[in-house]
């Protein structure tokens, strides 16, 4: 787990109200334990990606959750894919390769 | 040696500090890999571009570049992208609620509807009233499984009403009414169709002390009037094993305390939870010793706690 002030020394620039704001907006899930959030590598690099939506992708804040709303649904699908590529015998694998490769 | 800055960015030596900035938002905006997951040469432009606009947005490094005394290294800060994460389970935790099944599963439906053309039809698919490949039926079953395989998981054997012995998962932290999916075990399918899931749902049984909410474990734990009233080091049963639990002098009767991290496991998305015990005040054997005590005591603080219990008529 991963306290605040690992978050803002991985993070230079990272201002506490960006990160309420990201938190407040349901962009961020920390976890909480008593009255503290903790953070995993997931949702660290995931304040990092929203910073560069916002800054180097120049994505306006009341577009950043159509932008993660489209994101997440492109890892969810690409989870089940992953999920059920593991779950198919080789031969099925390999014809499913070809396939996408026309 | 690492490609040229300017090159790379696409901007002339002489160019300002914001057509450089210009430059690589543009490139950024095509190329950011967690936009683009999966595609290395996406990751590879963004790297280098990333790298080089490190290089030229400080105009000190710049300037050195500029005369020839550094190179470009063509090494950007090393950082974790998201779709390194986002493709793992715990990626999950982001999905949107109520996305649990979408995805491809109405595509799959489509395509069984139409009789297996596809969209695309083309030769070799059959055509209507022709041997089309036809899904199997899904089959639905019960498991009854205790509440701690339940709560650790563990791996089981079944047997199916058509006699076949199968080893499932339960996976850990499994919780009544869940169901569990395994792909291709149902009725089989027709013409080279897929065969349909076994969906199995598990029934938890109840723990004599154990209760589950959520990931949350809740045991009512008893302690004696002394271990209450002057304090105690008393062993607590977990999924793990027993632990020592520290009961604090003065605890009252219904008195909560908490064992972190000792609840339902972590699993599919969700942390592990805590182990909440609430002290139950056990009287035990009285004897006269402890009545005479209590006698003393009681005549030289008289309380009533029942003050407040009180009803308007």
């Amino acid at each position: 787990m991963i306290t605040l002030t690992t978050i803002y020394r991985a993070v230079p620039g990272l201002t506490e109200a960006e990160l309420t704001q990201f938190i407040d907006a349901d962009w961020v899930r920390p976890v909480r334990r008593g009255n503290k959030p903790f953070f995993t590598e997931l949702d660290l690099a995931r304040i990092r990606l929203i910073l560069d939506l916002r800054a180097t992708l120049e994505v306006e804040e009341r577009t950043v959750p159509v932008v993660l709303s489209l994101l997440d649904q492109l890892y969810a699908t690409r989870r089940q894919l992953i999920r059920v590529l593991a779950e198919t015998d080789e031969a099925t694998r390999a014809r499913l390769m070809e396939l996408m490769e026309e | 040696m690492a490609q040229d800055p300017y090159s790379t960015l696409g901007v002339p030596r002489t160019a300002s500090q914001d057509d450089i900035k210009a430059a690589f938002r543009k490139l950024a905006k095509k190329h950011h890999p967690d936009l683009n997951p999966g595609n290395k040469a996406a990751e590879a432009k963004f790297k280098a571009a990333s790298a080089a606009n490190e290089l030229l947005s400080d105009p000190e490094r710049r300037a050195s570049f500029d005369r020839g005394d550094i190179d470009a290294e063509g090494k950007p800060s090393e950082r974790a992208f998201y779709q390194q994460y986002a493709d793992t389970h715990e990626g999950a935790r982001y999905q949107q609620a109520g996305a649990d099944d979408a995805g491809f599963a109405d595509i799959f439906a489509d395509l069984f509807n139409r009789g297996g053309g596809g969209p695309r039809g083309g030769p070799g698919s059959a055509g209507p009233g022709g041997a089309r490949p036809m899904r199997g039926q899904h089959v639905q079953a019960r498991l009854t499984v205790p509440f701690l395989q339940a709560a650790r998981g563990e791996t089981t054997r079944i047997t199916l009403p058509d006699s076949r012995n199968l080893e499932i998962t339960i996976p850990p932290g499994t919780d009544d009414g869940q169901v569990l999916r395994l792909r291709g075990q149902g009725d089989a399918g027709w013409n080279g169709g897929l065969a349909g899931d076994l969906l199995i749902e598990v029934n938890v049984e109840p723990h004599p002390f154990f209760r589950r909410e959520g990931d949350d474990i809740h045991i009512d734990l008893p302690v004696t009037v002394a271990e209450a009233v002057l304090g105690a080091k008393v062993t607590v049963p977990t999924l793990n094993g027993p632990v020592t639990l520290t009961v604090p002098r003065h605890s009252d009767h219904g008195k909560r305390l908490r064992l972190r991290g000792r609840g339902i496991p972590a699993h599919a998305g969700h942390m592990e939870g805590d182990l909440y015990v609430t002290l139950h005040l056990v009287i035990g054997k009285p004897d006269a010793a402890l009545e005479q005590a209590l006698g003393a005591w009681a005549t030289r603080n008289p309380e009533n706690p029942r003050a407040h219990l009180t009803v308007p008529t």
